[in-house]
C-alpha cells in the first residue's frame, strides 16, 4: 500500500487527539476495526469490476458500464483506489498519494479546511492514511459531465480511511457525484471520510453524494469547504437506506464577498438507525449567503437534524429549513436549528416544522381514487422532492433517480 | 343512478344531517340550496365518504351498490367525484401529478397538456398543486382533475363562489363537459349534484331538480330555477314558512 506523506507536526496532533470524542454521536471504539487490507489491482477499465459491485454502485449514482456521460472516475474498494482517470481536458481525476507526489504546493491544502485534531476520527485517518481522491478543475474549465467518485467497502471489519481533496480553481465548474456504499449485507463496517473543498474566486461546484449502507455500519464523514469571492457550492446529500450509526455535520466558510453555499439533505431512517447530520455555514465576508434545508423522514430510527448558520459580515443572508416527517411510531426526529449574528444588518432565518402526514392532504388524493398507501407513497415522494436551484438538468435528474430508487426500498 | 334514503349524519358526535333523502336518475344534475350552515357541504362530503362524517342511519346506494360503508377511496374508484372548496396545498407533488393522479395514468402526459388547455391551467401545470391558487384557479384546477377522473356522479360545492364573470363561462363550460350537457339525453350517463348559492351555474347546466336545505333536512323539491326566484325574493325565510 502506498504511503501518504504527511507532515510529524499532523501526526502529532493526531496522535494527541487519538482519543478525543466528537462533539455529536456515539463514541466508536476504533479498536474493534482493521485498517489493513490486501492490496487490490488496478483496473483500467472499471467496467471489469465485479457485477455485484457495480451493481451496487449503479444503486449511488456511480455507473461504470457507460462512462461516457462522465468526465471522470474513480473508484476506491476499501482502502485501495483501484481506478482513476479524468476523460475531459482541464480536469484532474487521481489518487491524493499521486497528487501530493505530483504537487508540491498539495500541502497547503492538507487539513487547512478540516482540523486534523477534530476528533479521534479525523485523527485517526490521518495516523492510518491510506488514500482518497482528488478532483481539480484547472482554472476557467467547466465539466461537461460529472466527475463520480465510488468509496466502497467490501471487507467486514474494516475501517476505511478516506481523505479526499476538491479544488475547483478560479472560474471553473466542477460537478461531482460521489457514491458511497458497501458489498457487505449484515456484518459491520466503519467509513471514515475527510472530505476538504476549497473552491476559489468565481468557481462553482455541485456535489451530489449518496449513501447506501447496511444496518451494521457506522458513518464518520468529516467536511469542510472554504469558498472565496463570488464562488458557489451546492451540496446535495441523500440517505435512504439503513445505517447503524451515522453522524456528520459538514462546515462551509465564506470567506470571499458573495460567495453563496447551498446545501440540501434528504435522509429516511429505517427502524435501528440512529442518524445525527447537520451542516454549518459561517459567513465571514460581505454579501455571501446561505440556504441550508433538510427533509427528513423516520418510519422507526432516530434522526438528529442540526443547521447552524452564523453571520459575521455586513449584508449577508442565510436560511435554515428543516422539515421532518414522522411516518411511523417510534421513530424520533429532534431538528437543532441554531442562528449566530454579530452584527447589525445581517439576515439570518430558520423554519423548522415536525410532524406526521396530514390527512386531508391523504383524503384530497384519496377521493381521486388512490388507495392510502398510493396516497401516503405519493406525499412522501413530494416531500422529499427538493428543487435545487442552480443544478443543471441532467444531475438534477440524477439525483431525483437515486431518490425514487431508494424510496422504492425504504417504501 | 344515487340513492340516499334516510341518512342522518354525525360529525364529531353531534348529529348534522336528518333524514336526508333523495334520488338522482342516470344523467341528471339535481341543485342544493340552502343558508350557510344548513348541511349542505356535509352531505357532499358524507355521499363522498369522508370518514369524520358518520353515517348514524340510513344508506347511499350507488349504481345499484350500497356504498354507505365503503371508503373514501373506493367510492371514487366506483365512480364518484367531487371537486374541493378549499383543496389543501401538497408541497412537492404538481398540479400535472394530480391530473395524472386523476387519470391513474401518470405517464399520459398528452392528456394532461389537452385538458390543461381546455381548462386554461397550462401555466400552473408545474406549481405544487393549489399553491397560491388564486379563487379561479382552484376552480379550474378542481374541475380539470375531475375531467381527468371522469366520475359518473359529480359532486361540487359551489362551482362559482369566488370567481368573476369571465371564469364562470368557462367553468360552466368544464361542468357541461363534466355532465354531458351536449350529449342527447337518452346517452347521458353522468350525474351531478351541485350546491349553489347564486344560481349563476343554473344558466350552464341542465338541472331540473332542485332542493332546499335547512337544519340539515330537506325541506323542499322542485325546480331549481323557480327556487332560486323564491329564495331571490323572498329569502329562506319564505322556504321555512312554506313547510309549516
Amino acid at each position: 500500500m502506498r504511503e501518504i506523506k504527511s507532515s510529524a507536526s499532523y501526526r502529532d496532533k493526531a496522535g494527541a487527539a487519538s482519543a478525543k470524542a466528537a462533539a455529536f454521536g456515539e463514541d466508536i471504539d476504533l479498536s474493534t476495526y482493521v485498517s489493513s487490507t490486501e492490496e487490490q489491482p488496478y483496473l483500467a477499465d472499471p467496467s471489469q469490476l465485479p457485477a455485484r459491485a457495480k451493481e451496487q454502485m449503479l444503486r449511488v449514482g456511480v455507473g461504470l458500464d457507460d462512462v461516457t456521460q462522465r468526465s471522470g472516475t474513480f473508484i476506491q474498494m476499501d482502502n485501495t483506489p483501484v481506478h482513476s482517470l479524468s476523460r475531459q481536458e482541464g480536469i484532474e481525476v487521481m489518487t491524493v498519494s499521486q497528487a501530493l507526489e505530483k504537487y508540491n504546493w498539495l500541502p497547503d491544502y492538507w487539513w487547512q479546511a478540516v482540523a486534523v485534531d477534530d476528533d479521534k476520527y479525523t485523527a485517526h485517518v490521518e495516523l492510518n492514511q491510506n488514500n482518497g481522491y482528488f478532483i481539480r478543475a484547472l482554472p476557467g474549465y467547466k465539466t461537461i459531465y460529472p466527475v463520480q467518485a465510488c468509496l466502497y467497502l467490501a471487507k467486514a471489519q474494516l475501517a476505511q480511511n478516506v481523505h479526499n481533496i476538491i479544488i475547483a480553481e478560479e472560474n471553473s465548474e466542477l460537478h461531482i457525484i460521489t457514491g458511497c456504499t458497501t458489498a457487505l449485507g449484515e456484518e459491520p463496517g466503519l467509513h471514515l471520510g475527510v472530505s476538504e473543498f476549497y473552491i476559489k474566486r468565481g468557481a462553482k461546484v455541485t456535489f451530489t453524494m449518496i449513501h447506501s449502507w447496511n444496518p451494521e455500519i457506522a458513518v464518520r464523514p468529516r467536511t469542510g469547504i472554504i469558498i472565496e469571492e463570488d464562488g458557489l457550492l451546492l451540496n446535495n446529500y441523500v440517505i435512504m437506506r439503513p445505517v447503524h450509526s451515522l453522524q456528520t455535520n459538514p462546515i462551509a466558510k465564506c470567506i470571499g464577498e458573495n460567495a453563496i453555499v447551498r446545501s440540501n439533505t434528504i435522509m429516511a431512517a429505517a427502524p435501528g438507525s440512529m442518524m445525527d447530520t447537520g451542516f454549518r455555514a459561517i459567513l465571514d465576508a460581505k454579501g455571501s449567503r446561505a440556504e441550508i434545508i433538510s427533509r427528513v423522514i423516520t418510519t422507526g430510527g432516530a434522526i438528529i437534524s442540526r443547521g447552524y448558520l452564523e453571520g459575521n459580515a455586513p449584508e449577508v443572508k442565510g436560511h435554515l429549513e428543516c422539515n421532518g416527517l414522522i411516518l411511523l411510531g417510534g421513530g424520533i426526529i429532534h431538528a437543532i436549528p441554531e442562528l449566530k449574528g454579530t452584527l447589525a444588518g445581517i439576515d439570518l432565518s430558520h423554519e423548522a416544522a415536525i410532524g406526521k402526514i396530514a390527512e386531508e392532504e391523504l383524503e384530497y388524493l384519496m377521493a381521486r381514487g388512490l388507495t392510502r398507501s398510493e396516497a401516503t407513497a405519493t406525499i412522501v415522494r413530494g416531500f422529499l422532492k427538493v428543487e435545487v436551484e442552480g443544478l443543471p438538468p441532467m444531475l438534477n435528474a440524477e439525483l431525483q433517480r437515486a431518490i425514487e430508487a431508494s424510496e422504492k426500498e425504504f417504501m | 343512478m344515487l340513492e340516499v334514503k334516510q341518512l342522518t349524519i354525525a360529525v364529531e358526535g353531534k348529529e348534522i344531517l336528518h333524514d336526508i333523502n333523495l334520488h338522482i336518475g342516470t344523467g341528471e344534475t339535481h341543485i342544493l340550496f340552502g343558508p350557510n350552515g344548513s348541511g349542505k357541504t356535509t352531505l357532499l362530503m358524507a355521499i363522498m365518504g369522508f370518514p369524520k362524517y358518520q353515517v348514524v342511519k340510513g344508506n347511499i346506494i350507488f349504481k345499484g351498490k350500497d356504498v354507505t360503508r365503503l371508503p373514501l377511496d373506493e367510492r371514487a374508484s366506483l365512480g364518484i367525484g367531487m371537486s374541493f372548496q378549499r383543496p389543501p396545498v401538497i408541497h412537492g407533488v404538481k398540479t400535472c401529478d394530480m391530473v395524472g393522479v386523476s387519470l391513474r395514468n401518470r405517464e399520459d402526459r398528452a392528456t394532461v397538456d389537452r385538458l390543461a388547455k381546455r381548462a386554461n391551467m397550462v401555466e400552473l401545470l408545474e406549481r405544487d398543486i393549489n399553491y397560491g391558487f388564486s379563487g379561479g384557479e382552484i376552480k379550474r384546477s378542481e374541475l380539470m382533475q375531475l375531467l381527468a377522473q371522469k366520475p359518473e356522479l359529480t359532486l361540487l360545492d359551489e362551482p362559482e363562489s369566488g370567481v368573476d364573470l369571465v371564469n364562470v363561462a368557462l367553468i360552466g363550460k368544464l361542468i357541461n363537459d363534466l355532465l354531458e350537457k351536449d350529449y342527447r339525453i337518452r346517452t347521458r350517463k353522468c350525474m351531478g349534484l351541485i350546491i349553489t348559492h347564486t344560481g349563476y351555474i343554473l344558466d350552464y347546466v341542465n338541472a331540473r331538480t332542485g332542493y332546499v336545505m335547512l337544519d340539515g333536512r330537506i325541506i323542499c323539491e322542485g325546480d331549481p330555477h323557480e327556487i332560486l326566484v323564491t329564495i331571490k325574493e323572498k329569502g329562506y325565510e319564505e322556504c321555512a314558512e312554506c313547510v309549516k
